[in-house]
């Protein structure tokens, strides 16, 4: 019988080898982005489109009042702009999950999870290496907002990094848990409209709650409940150098929740995927 | 059912026997999607410096069966080991000895050849100089060393499946596993890759599992393992299985043992 001596008693990693691999995650995402041009583009046209034409309407007929954390009136233009940032956010989340169901179909998410470092880190890696991309694309943003005339504190420019960070983390795990449920791209489609544009309407992005709430209780209801809303009002604040606690409290639970979800639905043993099974 | 063991020779005698062990050990295992079974009671060994052919035809099971090589799925029956690693215990273990090529083409085809291969070298923790070293000689090797810096996509299907062969070979694993890794190519690709992976158990005594339903990819001296419908129905070298089938090659007893073959290509 043929034998094999074990003479390559390696085991484990070290802290350095999950920085490399984290960095080769992150490396590779980020080349798929420069790669993809027209991604990049149509992440900072949309938000843009929306601040230059429909802010210019809504600017006229709609006044915002003193809220928090607003201690002036303020044009819709800068009311907006958290809603479009954390908007990019959703869209990237998104758009990294469609790319997860494309490297299912493709193969190329078979290499990643037949990494030896645990299906947790590399996961975790992946969501942390979409929201690194989606967080430029909100710099870009905010870079063409600024030229339009629409001004944060210039630390709240900086304050607002750990909020981008969680929040993309929030919807970028989002993303990850409906890939795992999605057999093919085609049925991607009817998702990202059952999830963007509900999450993105029903939500502070466009109108404050208090508005929504004198024309319909019900919507404001949802509003409430959708845990976009609070991604939103997190920016809000941290780009106004305040914290909103409730918001901070809601975005990390489901970070946390949408993740677990994402890491057991990607789990060999438990997961959705499993279960599907593939070819023979 | 005859079923022969499968042969191979001893790499290395002067360590202590309690420390050796088959490559890959498949025992009893079984898989299920749902109610439709995919593997029933599989049981098989690969050993090092050996091809070891898995022939089925297509719905055989082979795909199910590299899933849980590679624990794309965990095992609901039964248990696998890799160079002693259970898959299931120590997945991270049995993983960094393993070099896979999937049947789906599983490049990025948007960046380079290199960056494929750095990418694939971070996963298993190489830091980016070593990395860019051995991407450089597995190039070499399989003279694509000048198409280094091109995007994955404007490589042929031939020239694609040799870099995911070096790929799989850059963390220097023990064993590699590929499933159907020549369908679809011409037959000057398909003899250039086979050619390639048997000096790699000739010179460097590589564990190589070659998933295939193509008979004229299996010689004789290699061990074979005949899976059908979930079943291992033969194992052992091509002379055993021929013999014990009663036939006079390999694709007669292919057909013997199957109940008769008409998608089997050549």
């Amino acid at each position: 019988m043929s034998v094999v001596a074990i003479n390559d008693e390696r085991r484990g990693f070290t802290v350095g080898q999950y920085l490399i691999c984290l960095r080769g995650i992150t490396w590779r995402e980020a080349l798929r982005f420069v790669h993809q041009r027209e991604r990049f583009i149509s992440a900072l046209v949309r938000p843009l489109v929306w601040l230059f034409i429909f802010a210019a309407g809504f600017r006229q007929i709609l006044g915002v009042s003193i809220i928090p954390p607003y201690e002036t009136y303020v044009l819709y233009d800068d009311y907006v702009t958290p809603g479009l940032m954390a908007m990019i956010q959703l869209f990237n989340g998104m758009q990294s999950s469609l790319s997860m169901v494309y490297d299912r179909e493709m193969g190329n998410m078979r290499m990643l999870l037949v990494s030896p470092f645990p299906r947790w880190f590399l996961l975790t890696g992946k969501l942390l290496a979409s929201t690194s991309v989606s967080i430029l694309q909100v710099y870009a943003y905010l870079v063409v907002a600024w030229l339009w005339g629409v001004e944060a504190p210039a630390w709240g420019y900086v304050a607002v990094l750990p909020a981008l960070a969680l929040t993309g983390m929030m919807l970028g795990a989002l993303g990850m848990l409906l890939s795992s449920v999605i057999r093919q791209l085609e049925n991607f489609a009817g998702v990202m409209n059952f999830v963007i544009f509900p999450m993105f309407f029903a939500s502070s992005a466009l109108y404050p709650l208090w508005l929504v709430q004198q024309s319909s209780p019900v919507v404001y209801t949802v509003c409430r409940l959708n845990p976009f809303t609070y991604a939103v009002e997190l920016i809000r604040f941290a780009l106004y150098l305040r914290i909103d606690w409730i918001s901070l409290a809601v975005v990390t639970g489901m970070t946390i929740l949408f993740t677990a979800g994402a890491i057991i639905a990607y789990d060999p043993a438990r997961g959705l995927i499993a279960r599907r099974g593939g070819a023979g | 059912m005859s079923v022969a063991e499968i042969a191979g020779p001893t790499v290395d005698s002067t360590h202590d026997p309690a420390s050796i062990v088959p490559a890959v050990a498949v025992h009893g295992v079984s898989h299920a999607y749902g109610t439709r079974k995919a593997l029933q009671d599989v049981s098989l060994m690969v050993h090092a410096s050996r091809f070891t052919a898995l022939l089925g035809l297509n719905g055989a099971g082979k795909t199910t069966l590299f899933s849980l090589i590679t624990r794309l799925y965990d095992t609901q029956q039964g248990s696998i080991e890799v160079l002693g690693h259970r898959v299931s215990r120590e997945p991270g273990e049995a993983l960094r000895r393993l070099g896979v090529v999937f049947q789906a083409r599983t490049l990025d085809l948007d960046i380079s050849v290199m960056d494929n291969l750095l990418y694939h070298a971070a996963l298993h923790g190489i830091g980016s100089r070593a990395a860019r070293r051995r991407a450089d000689a597995v190039l070499q090797e399989i003279d694509l060393a000048d198409r280094a810096r091109d995007q994955v996509r404007k490589l042929s299907g031939g020239q694609m499946r040799r870099v995911e062969i070096a790929r799989a070979l850059l963390h220097q694993p023990r064993i590699l596993v590929l499933d159907e890794p020549t369908v679809g190519l011409d037959v000057a690709s398909r003899s250039a890759i086979l050619r390639h992976v048997r000096s790699l158990v000739r010179e460097r005594g590589v564990a190589v599992l070659w998933a295939t339903h193509l008979l004229d990819e299996v010689i004789a001296g290699d061990a074979v393992v005949v899976l059908h419908r979930g079943r291992v129905l033969a194992l052992g070298d091509v002379a055993d299985v021929v013999s014990a089938a009663g036939a006079v090659d390999m694709r007669s007893a292919f057909i013997a043992l199957t109940g008769g073959a008409p998608e089997i290509q050549e």
